[in-house]
């Protein structure tokens, strides 16, 4: 059993994510018995993959070619369907980036696989993986077991292993030149950009205050501000509060915004998609006000009330300002 | 321009769950069921294009008679016509599913194929780039905005961390919307009674034979069990409120 982890990268930097997904093949090489392996591909791949020879690994390959120096879906699934058939994994591994959900599931298909994107966690039943995912938004849990011959494929979601377990050991740089021609490459990406310089900094504030769907409208958003107020707080919100325009997007916490680890985090009216928790879980006390008592954010919470916010944030505001 | 938009319907979202006596899904007696809101986004994109560009929408669902429902809200919004792959799907795999998608769409070489981001439900996120395999076409997701242009398509892709990009490609194409693209429409009253007579082709699933052996397989669907201990306060508001300042002032420290 070879297990391959597909590292992310980006102009010569890793991503975060990279290296929890080395150490969970790490993890499932040792309990299947096998070997672990990685890939890293781009253009200039040598120092990041020389960088990864000090790890406990059998082989990193260096996938390298022109037309990988900038990320496309057909450009990755050329290359990785030709090192795939070249170094036969039983199961590939990628950390849950934006990237790896734009390409995997495609990449997959071509093997006619299904990946099983997300997942949260594995144990291994008689020599065999199962996958633990999340089902309807977080609130049900699956066990998925993988059929029939390799490879395989899954997605770990953020912070499901930890980056500080990789082993460190050696391992044999491999190059593999993948064969790719500019017309199988059929999207033109543009270079990226950013809307606007961030004017607030929620991962330096002690406490955080963020608001979620449970606040029905915007003319609601001032009691949370003035919770966070009395609370010294800045004001955060999920994605769907800033995507209805109800607060700047540079206050979204979550996966397509900031990640944050204050002292406090008290989420009101937030049901803890995991989009959501994975910006916020790190938090060392976090508070959550919902009505729904089986949200996923009680998952993660310290503290919680479940309950009406409108009737419980105006008695909590009262409530600091005594002991303030 | 020929817009094909997939669409699935899910519980809605704050349903109470549980599992069914099987352990293999959810228990789906007394469900309510609406569009899978990513999806509704991918609805409104589709129209958008059509209203800036002219052409055609078509809205594309496969699960069991109840997403007719789901299918008459798409029409009624401003869907030209629709195609309903009969079958229940609710666990199926995002490769089973795709593969029937896929076959339905064959005879409609549509210019343009929209998605969802990913299902409220299995939320595997991978409709979009699968099905663009299956058609042999190129795709980009989490798409905030689209644009016609000289050779195709300008489309803007969320990255990570506030970052975006800019991706030109020629049609046919797929795309995969974020959600928040737009403000949703409503259906409007004249809208509803449009849709009554628009055109539902039903394909059942058999006939497609879209069949192939599955790679994955449930073994067991469970709530979570609770990792962390949640002290929960109860009582009346203002109890539960000064219960909860009163450990966040000496217990945690953070007051």
């Amino acid at each position: 059993m070879n297990i391959l982890a597909v590292m992310e990268q980006r102009h010569g930097q890793w991503h975060r994510m990279s290296f929890e997904t080395l150490a969970a093949a790490q993890q499932f090489a040792a309990q299947l018995g096998g070997t672990a392996s990685a890939a890293v591909l781009g253009r200039g791949t040598a120092p990041l993959a020389a960088e990864l020879a000090s790890r406990r690994l059998d082989k990193v390959y260096a996938v390298e070619h022109e037309l990988l120096g900038e990320y496309t879906a057909d450009g990755y699934c050329l290359a990785l369907r030709q090192l795939i058939e070249r170094a036969q994994p039983s199961v590939v591994l990628f950390p849950h980036t934006y990237q790896v959900r734009d390409f995997l599931p495609k990449l997959a298909a071509r093997f006619g696989r299904v990946a099983v994107s997300d997942a949260v966690s594995h144990r291994i039943e008689n020599g065999r993986v199962v996958l633990v995912r999340q089902l309807f938004q977080g609130k049900v849990n699956v066990d998925v077991r993988f059929l029939g011959d390799g490879p395989h494929f899954a997605s770990l979601q953020a912070g499901a292993y930890r980056a500080d377990q990789v082993a460190e050991g050696t391992a044999a740089v491999e190059a593999f030149a993948p064969q790719i021609s500019p017309d199988q490459v059929r999207t033109r990406p543009q270079e990226p950009f950013r809307e606007s310089q961030r004017a607030v900094d929620l991962g330096a504030a002690e406490i955080i205050v963020s608001v979620g769907r449970g606040i029905k409208e915007a003319d609601n958003i001032p009691l949370i501000q003035k919770l966070a107020d009395v609370l010294g707080a800045e004001l955060a919100a999920s994605r769907p509060i800033c995507d209805a325009g109800w607060l700047p997007m540079e206050r979204q916490v979550g996966s397509s915004g900031q990640t944050v680890t204050p002292k406090m985090y008290l989420a009101v009216g937030i049901s803890g998609a995991i989009q959501h928790l994975v910006g916020m879980k790190g938090s060392r006390t976090i508070v959550a006000i919902n009505k729904d008592a089986n949200a996923p954010i009680f998952e993660v919470a310290d503290y919680g009330i479940v309950g009406d916010l409108f009737q419980i944030v105006p008695e909590l505001i009262e409530a600091i300002q005594k002991v303030k | 321009m020929k817009i094909v938009v997939a669409i699935k319907q899910v519980a809605v979202r704050d349903s109470q769950l549980r599992i069914a006596a099987s352990g293999q899904w959810i228990d789906e007696a007394d469900l309510a069921y609406e569009i899978n809101e990513p999806d509704a986004y991918a609805l409104e994109a589709g129209l958008q294009l059509k209203e800036a560009h002219g052409g055609e929408v078509v809205a594309l669902s496969a699960g069991p008679s109840r997403v007719a429902q789901t299918i008459r809200e798409a029409l009624a919004k401003g869907a030209d016509r629709a195609i309903h792959i009969e079958e229940d799907l609710s666990s199926a795999d995002p490769l089973a599913t795709c593969r029937l998608l896929a076959a339905a769409l064959k005879a409609e070489t549509p210019d343009l194929v929209l998605t969802g981001l990913q299902s409220d439900d299995l939320g595997y996120g991978q409709t979009g780039p699968i099905l663009a395999e299956l058609l042999g076409v190129p795709h980009a997701t989490i798409i905030m905005q689209v644009e016609k242009s000289d050779s195709g398509i300008r489309v803007k892709r969320e990255l990570e961390d506030g970052w975006f990009q800019f991706v030109d490609m020629p049609m046919p194409a797929l795309l995969s919307i974020q959600s928040g693209f737009s403000k949703l429409r409503y259906a409007t009253l004249m809208g509803i009674k449009k849709a009554k007579s628009k055109e539902i082709r039903r394909v059942a699933a058999a006939d497609l034979s879209a069949a192939a052996a599955p790679t994955i397989a449930f073994d067991r669907v469970y709530l979570p069990e609770r990792t962390k201990r949640t002290q929960l306060f109860e009582g009346s508001p203002k109890e539960a409120a000064a219960q909860l300042v009163e450990k966040l002032k000496f217990e945690a420290r953070v007051l």
